[in-house]
């Protein structure tokens, strides 16, 4: 009971934050230098196409009013028409937003699956040549761009080895979408009972999900061997060793456990700068993501798209970090709630 | 014999190269015996006790010497065998209670890893047993701690939580490591008591490390003292404490305060000079009058100190005594005007100091009359900043010298507090415990301050260097005419050094009186309470 009251709070919390980002983006995509009414009336037009182009737009108003205009959809739930798609931008994003989260998070579980341990490993034999090889190989991941390392591993495992399918999108054309449930579509081809497809699916993203988890191998890999060193001098491993623990026990049950505090910081750190930064996997890859969409709504001066991209990656965060802040409770006893 | 070392060396690998820190010592512990082994910081003792059980931290390995226990080679056992036997056959017990238990997990749980472990409970008569082994030291509502986590127990339980965990598989030997540092002194008492009991009711062995020689003496059968690596006296108890042979033990027993010792007498007899007389005038210097400090807590507001009034008269000490949480530093930071209070008077040299808030204090010409010497001379100090500009930096501020005569006054200071001048050019990881104490001392007198708050200045030195500090400050105090606060948790340091004593509990002053007074005839059962928590050594009849 206590703890739902907390989580309440936290959310309402969250409530400046999101009526400043839908100002701030507002105000931010109106800024901009570059005319919708001019790009969209085309290359032929004259000042009169144009003024009827605007007027159409409703980009005549003052900005005030356009704002409450822009208020009052939000509160219903509308926001508003791309114009470069013409789809509804509530609609373009519910089909692209699942399509970066998929990529984002299957990277993100690999990587971990890679990193943890790697770093615990890494922080047992300090200074030894596993330590020193693991640097090694997460340095070189963090060095290389997104989309070298995507173009290498296109070239060696579609071009030269013929493993990976061709590059191009969620999902190859001889498959059919499964039926849209969660919008990703690993889960909605189980939900269907399409395995065929599941693996169609699986196939196209295990590149670009290699290319992101190559990417953050080293916050994550770095952050656990810096935790688990310091868990590991900890007065309590020794009362654990004087009482004839096992390693095993010691290692996994005590020292890792202490180290995933800031490890799950980490996590949610390198969580967001990937789903902002994996726009070039995206167009790598061709994947049907929100990073790209994105920035062709920006080059276009797309107001709608922009806003509408700005203000669900504003409420991701939000959740993200509520997310974090009860997986935190959870490990570690010592942090209230209120805090 | 139930454990046997000798010459047990440990070696270490630093980065200056190899370190000895245990060099080649013998030792025994018969069955059902206590062995203190007593010594300073860095004499080795607790590294003896971690290659006893080879849980050496990285680095550090056994050289030479042979360890064995009930016919086990343990320094060439198997890993596999070593595990098995810690815990069920030797298990330890560890300073800083709260930070020996692993933080977030259940105290409960804990005692059941270990029980497990040694395949002495199973996951069905788990928890039942870990509750017995709970009530075993005597925890009371055990079924209910059982599912606290250390941050909610005190010290003294988080204590008696590693003692369970030590003693739940019924070891033969237990090795207490420094068990009571950083405890409470009635805590102290109550801990050491619960583990001798313990000990001689199960018929088990002990070794019991230490720094505090009466402590050891008190509660073990043997002692043996160690010094830089190796055992340089070994003997019973009494024999140890009453008739040292070493140089050393005889220079250990002298420095440890305890009944009717002066000041003077803590030292080496070769370097004791006359004691320094001062003269408290009837004139009062300060006067603390009803002082009380609220906190607005989480959970309503915590009254910290609840009207406390004092008076220290000019050239005197006072000492300010009390265990954790009875406010004295809070008491003590109000009057060094760090903290504001919530209501009353300070009155210094006539004015009320509690009129001026904290944060203007700094600015306030009166700032150089009242300085502090802080409780850790380590994290006190900048660590960026030599000796000599920590010494400089309150003469910068409120002094109005020339540069020139800064250098001279800070020189000045040195030879005041018994600071090498060559050492002034160093940094506070270069400086041993003692030189941090001095160059601290010297940095709170270098703008003459009328009256000096001692916050535990010796609570983190070892004894010897313990003893040379209250001596200076003694000399310092006749020299240059200061009055002390003197706060401390220790009666017996308290009275060498005090006139007179204030003795606080929870936020209130319970008893005050000359320090004769208090310690001889104390008016309150918590004093009294206090006094007879202290180590209480055997005494020496014959001054050698």
């Amino acid at each position: 009971m206590g703890r739902l009251r907390q989580i309440s709070k936290r959310v309402a919390q969250a409530i400046p934050v999101v009526v400043g980002v839908v100002i701030i983006s507002f105000v931010l995509t109106r800024a901009l230098p570059g005319d919708p009414a001019v790009y969209f009336a085309g290359a032929t037009a004259d000042e009169k196409s144009i003024a009827e182009v605007r007027a159409n737009l409703g980009l005549d108003k003052p900005l005030p009013t356009q704002f409450l205009y822009y208020v009052r959809d939000l509160a219903t739930g509308d926001l508003g028409r791309s114009l470069s798609t013409g789809q509804p931008v509530t609609e373009d994003l519910a089909r692209r937003l699942p399509a970066s989260l998929e990529l984002t998070l299957c990277a993100l579980l690999l990587s971990c699956l890679v990193a943890i341990p790697l770093g615990v490993l890494a922080a047992t034999r300090p200074n030894s040549w596993v330590d020193h090889l693991c640097r090694v190989l997460v340095t070189t991941g963090v060095s290389m761009p997104t989309f070298f390392t995507g173009i290498l591993l296109i070239y060696v495992f579609y071009y030269l080895l013929g493993l990976a399918p061709s590059p191009l999108g969620r999902l190859d054309f001889i498959y059919i979408d499964p039926p849209s449930v969660t919008g990703f579509f690993l889960i909605d081809s189980i939900l269907a009972g399409d395995w065929e497809t599941f693996l169609g699916a699986l196939k196209q993203l295990v590149l670009p999900a290699v290319t992101l988890a190559l990417f953050t191998l080293a916050p994550i890999a770095r952050m656990t061997r810096a935790a688990m060193l310091s868990a590991l001098s900890s007065d309590f491993i020794r009362t654990a060793r004087a009482a004839g623990l096992t390693w095993r026990t010691i290692l996994f049950g005590y020292a890792l456990r202490n180290a995933m505090l800031p490890v799950i910081t980490t996590l949610g750190m390198v969580f967001s700068f990937t789903l902002g930064a994996n726009v070039l996997v995206e167009k790598v890859f061709a994947w049907p993501g929100i990073g790209s969409y994105a920035v062709e709504a920006l080059v276009a001066s797309d107001y709608a798209a922009v806003q509408g991209f700005v203000l669900a990656m504003a409420l991701l965060f939000v959740a993200l970090n509520l997310v974090i802040d009860i997986l935190y409770t959870l490990i570690d006893p010592r942090i209230g709630f209120a805090d | 014999m139930l454990l046997s070392v000798k010459d047990l060396k440990v070696v270490f690998r630093t980065r200056r190269g190899p370190v000895e820190a245990v060099r080649g010592i013998d030792l025994h512990v018969e069955a059902g015996e206590t062995l203190g082994i007593v010594g300073e910081s860095g004499s080795g003792k607790s590294v003896t006790s971690y290659a006893l059980l080879r849980i050496l931290d990285a680095g550090g390995s056994i050289r030479a010497g042979d360890i064995v226990y009930g016919g086990i080679d343990l320094r060439h056992a198997p890993e596999r065998q070593m595990a098995d036997i810690r815990g069920r056959e030797i298990s330890m017990i560890f300073q800083n209670p709260r930070s020996a238990l692993n933080p977030i997990r259940k105290v409960g749980h804990q005692i059941e890893d270990v029980l497990r472990r040694h395949n002495r409970a199973t996951r069905g008569t788990a928890r039942a047993k870990a509750i017995e082994a709970m009530e075993a030291v005597k925890i009371r509502d055990a079924a209910k701690r059982y599912d606290a986590y250390p941050f909610e127990l005190s010290g003294g339980m988080c204590q008696r939580i590693v003692i369970a965990l030590a003693l739940a598989c019924d070891p033969r030997l237990l090795i207490a490591d420094e068990p009571t540092t950083g405890l409470d002194i009635t805590t102290q008492k109550a801990v050491m008591d619960l583990v001798s009991q313990l000990i001689r009711e199960r018929g088990m062995s002990a070794i019991v490390i230490t720094h505090d020689l009466g402590l050891a003496a008190q509660y073990c059968d043997r002692i043996a003292v160690m010094k830089d690596g190796e055992v340089v006296e070994t003997g019973r108890s009494v024999d140890v404490f009453t008739a040292p042979r070493h140089a050393y033990t005889r220079r250990l027993v002298d420095a440890t305060p305890r009944d009717g010792a002066s000041i003077r007498s803590l030292l080496p007899a070769e370097v004791r000079t006359p004691e320094l007389t001062h003269t408290p005038s009837p004139e009062p210097l300060l006067r603390v009058q009803d002082l009380v400090k609220t906190f607005e807590g989480k959970s309503g507001p915590v009254h910290a100190v609840k009207g406390v009034s004092f008076t220290v008269h000019d050239g005197e000490t006072v000492g300010l005594v009390g265990e954790s949480g009875c406010g004295k530093s809070t008491t003590s930071s109000m009057v060094v005007r760090l903290l504001d209070p919530t209501s009353g008077h300070i009155m210094f040299a006539g004015e009320d100091l509690a009129k001026t808030p904290a944060k203007a204090f700094a600015r306030d010409p009166r700032r150089a009359s009242i300085q502090m010497v802080f409780q850790d001379a380590t994290d006190s100090l900048n660590p960026r900043h030599s000796a000599e500009r920590s010494i400089e930096e309150p003469l910068r501020r409120l002094a109005k010298l020339s540069s020139r005569a800064r250098i001279d006054r800070v020189r000045e200071l040195a030879d005041l507090v018994g600071l090498p001048r060559h050492l002034l050019d160093r940094f506070p990881h270069q400086l041993s415990g003692g030189q941090k104490a001095r160059v601290g001392i010297a940095r709170a007198i270098a703008v003459n301050p009328r009256f000096l708050i001692l916050d535990e200045p010796t609570a983190a030195l070892d004894v010897s260097i313990q003893a040379v500090v209250l001596n200076l400050l003694a000399d310092l105090r006749a020299k240059l005419g200061m009055s002390y606060l003197f706060v401390s948790h220790d009666l017996h340091v308290v009275r060498l050094l005090c006139d007179r004593v204030v003795v606080m509990r929870d936020g209130e002053v319970v008893e005050a009186g000359t320090a004769e007074e208090v310690m001889e005839h104390p008016s309150h059962p918590y004093t009294a309470e206090l006094i007879a928590a202290a180590p209480r050594p055997p005494v020496r009849h014959q001054a050698a």
